[in-house]
């Protein structure tokens, strides 16, 4: 599955678990926790072209809409479906069945320049 | 068993068979002779059947169940809940103002016209615009009538390619869903470590795409945008109009003319600014100015004065149109009228110092529990943040509950986003200082409270109608049948 060992990560708190070319995207447990109670998952639809730090998803909670910025460019291919029925997974399991959708890369060096776990957690600090 | 208090029932549980408040003849004839067949019920409809007395209480108490300005301390930042003169109410109740008719001739409503058209001098006196439009029903809508009226501007000078409008992140989110609403491409900048606009972060994203840069001012964290004449030039030198959100006009009316600011266009809240109510979402007014060169372009009609008559037949052939049918909320523009004429050029800035000291009065008696998230000099409103090292698991959402308690309305939270675990405290010039003693007195013991028994406080409200609403399964299970 996706730990947060396996994945890397944007200052915006999305994480990415790369296979191949596909990117699967979700949000970190720390942000998870700032966001709160998830109530609703605004999924992007799939076939859509997205680009990297361009905001595709809304993850609306008790406190406040957020948006979700793509981490890398390309075509979703997939979303999780099940965030429909039960948005409070992204609470209960951000890096595991919580996860929200997936991009085919078209520019999979996008990848390298995300931040792995340790500089991720670095940047919390601020 | 019956219980024994009913008061907190619904009237379909008050409810009891036969009760009536007016009893009527029964009907001559069965209901088919009045009705066609087919529209008929089958059965009875499911009303609550009460006395008239019973209802009156009903209705009394849940009215009593309101939490109203007219009745405590309203803190509710960026929404500038200041009191709201009765006379007013009494003057735009005057026959002359509400037995008119939107089709009556213009002959016969001077009165109201030259209201409009005094009012609208007044804006323009205390703004330095050239033109205001009364139509837009409140400050979203004069936002869009002013992004609007920019496009009208940019697409007359066939400058077709601005497609894009920039938002700073300390702006109220209205300014984004309005350039998202007017089919924008809506671009957000970060703020710089002062709260303030990053004007790198500004100039990067200033092209000859850019149609509008929206600007709420003061920003949301409270604090005055420094370089704001700087920002306009650069705004400007990329061809782009100046919007300045004006719902945070009371930091300034009096102390500054936005027109001097560099704006071209902005709104205002006559419901907040201008001391007129804040209706429970409406109706509100929120008119829009315009500098000259972008005026040709508002909604119309304006009023105009030609020879001593108030006329709505003016000719404004470049204007957008029509942002609301007929001519906007014209009694609380009244209200905002009449506010406006109870000042002259000197008292008018009077209204923003005192909105000015109370907040930072406030900031500064807070000082050490709740601090202010940018520790500097606020305008009409501070932004408090919490250090969660310090609140035993308590977060902002529990202390504003538990404000309900001590009487007083929450302030504004969560928002600003860029700020933490956020209270946005803003307390107006019309509360006095034993108001905001009061406040801060409630607040401190809070404080207390958090570091001796923080369960009281994450569990509060303990003395409402209602406890703890369980708003997760609220919102995400909504049960809407009523």
């Amino acid at each position: 599955m996706y730990t947060e060992e396996n994945c890397r990560f944007t200052k915006t708190h999305e994480w990415v678990h790369m296979e191949g070319d596909i990117a699967t995207v979700g949000i970190s447990n720390h942000a998870q926790e700032e966001i709160s109670d998830i109530v609703f998952v605004d999924l992007p639809k799939v076939g859509q072209q997205v680009t990297a730090g361009q905001n595709c998803c809304v993850i609306e909670s008790v406190k406040s809409a957020s948006e979700i910025y793509a981490p890398v460019s390309g075509e979703v291919v997939e979303v999780n479906e099940a965030l429909n029925g039960d948005p409070a997974l992204v609470n209960r399991e951000p890096h595991g069945n919580g996860w929200l959708f997936k991009i085919k890369m078209t520019a999979p060096a996008e990848y390298e320049n995300l931040l792995d776990l340790k500089a991720y957690k670095a940047t919390l600090g601020k | 068993m019956e219980t024994i208090l009913t008061h907190n029932q619904l009237s379909l549980e008050k409810s009891r068979p036969g009760r009536r408040g007016v009893r009527f003849e029964t009907a001559q004839k069965p209901a088919s002779a009045y009705l066609p067949e087919g529209y008929l019920r089958k059965t009875a409809p499911k009303l609550p059947e009460l006395s008239e007395f019973e209802t009156v209480r009903h209705f009394t108490r849940l009215s009593e169940l309101n939490y109203c300005l007219d009745g405590e301390f309203y803190p509710l930042g960026s929404c500038t809940m200041k009191y709201n003169p009765k006379a007013y109410d009494l003057l735009s109740s005057l026959d002359g103002f509400t037995q008119i008719h939107p089709f009556t001739p213009e002959s016969a409503v001077q009165g109201t016209l030259k209201m409009m058209y005094d009012f609208q001098e007044l804006l323009k006196k205390v703004t330095g615009l050239a033109a205001f439009t009364l139509q837009p029903a409140a400050g979203a809508h004069g936002e869009l009538t002013g992004i609007l009226t920019a496009r009208a501007y940019h697409d007359a000078r066939k400058d077709l390619k601005r497609t894009e409008v920039i938002v700073p992140d300390t702006a109220h989110g209205t300014n984004p869903a309005t350039a998202n609403m007017a089919g924008y491409t809506v671009i957000n900048i970060k703020s710089a470590a002062d709260g303030c606009v990053d004007k790198e972060a500004l100039q990067k994203a200033l092209s000859d795409r850019t149609a509008v840069v929206m600007l709420t001012v003061p920003n949301t964290v409270g604090l005055f945008e420094k370089d704001i004449r700087e920002i306009a030039d650069m705004v400007h030198k990329a061809g782009a109009l100046f919007y300045l959100d004006g719902a945070n006009f009371n930091a300034l009316a009096g102390l500054v003319k936005p027109a001097d600011l560099g704006a071209d266009l902005m709104h205002l809240n006559v419901h907040k600014s201008f001391a007129a109510p804040h209706g429970g979402g409406g109706p509100g007014a929120g008119p829009v100015g315009a500098a000259a060169h972008v005026a040709p372009f508002l909604p119309k009609p304006i009023v105009e004065c030609k020879n001593g008559k108030y006329t709505l037949s003016g000719k404004m052939p470049k204007s957008l149109g029509k942002m609301k049918a007929f001519y906007g909320n014209i009694a609380v523009c009244l209200r905002g009228y009449c506010y406006l004429r109870q000042f002259d050029d000197h008292t008018l800035k009077e209204v923003a110092e005192n909105a000015v000291l109370n907040a930072n009065y406030v900031r500064a008696a807070l000082k050490g529990k709740f601090n202010a998230f940018f520790d500097c000099a606020c305008m009409h409103e501070c932004v408090l943040s919490i250090n969660p090292s310090e609140m035993n698991g308590v977060h902002t959402s529990d202390i504003a509950k538990r404000l309900l308690d001590y009487g007083f309305y929450a302030p504004t939270i969560y928002f600003p986003l860029i700020v933490p675990e956020a209270m946005m405290v803003e307390p107006t010039e019309t509360e006095s200082k034993q108001m905001l003693d009061a406040f801060v007195a409630v607040m401190e013991k809070i404080y207390n409270e958090i570091q001796t028994e923080p369960q009281t406080v994450k569990d509060a409200p303990h003395s409402q109608c209602v406890c703890r609403i369980d708003e997760v399964s609220a919102a995400r299970e909504p049960n809407l049948r009523w």
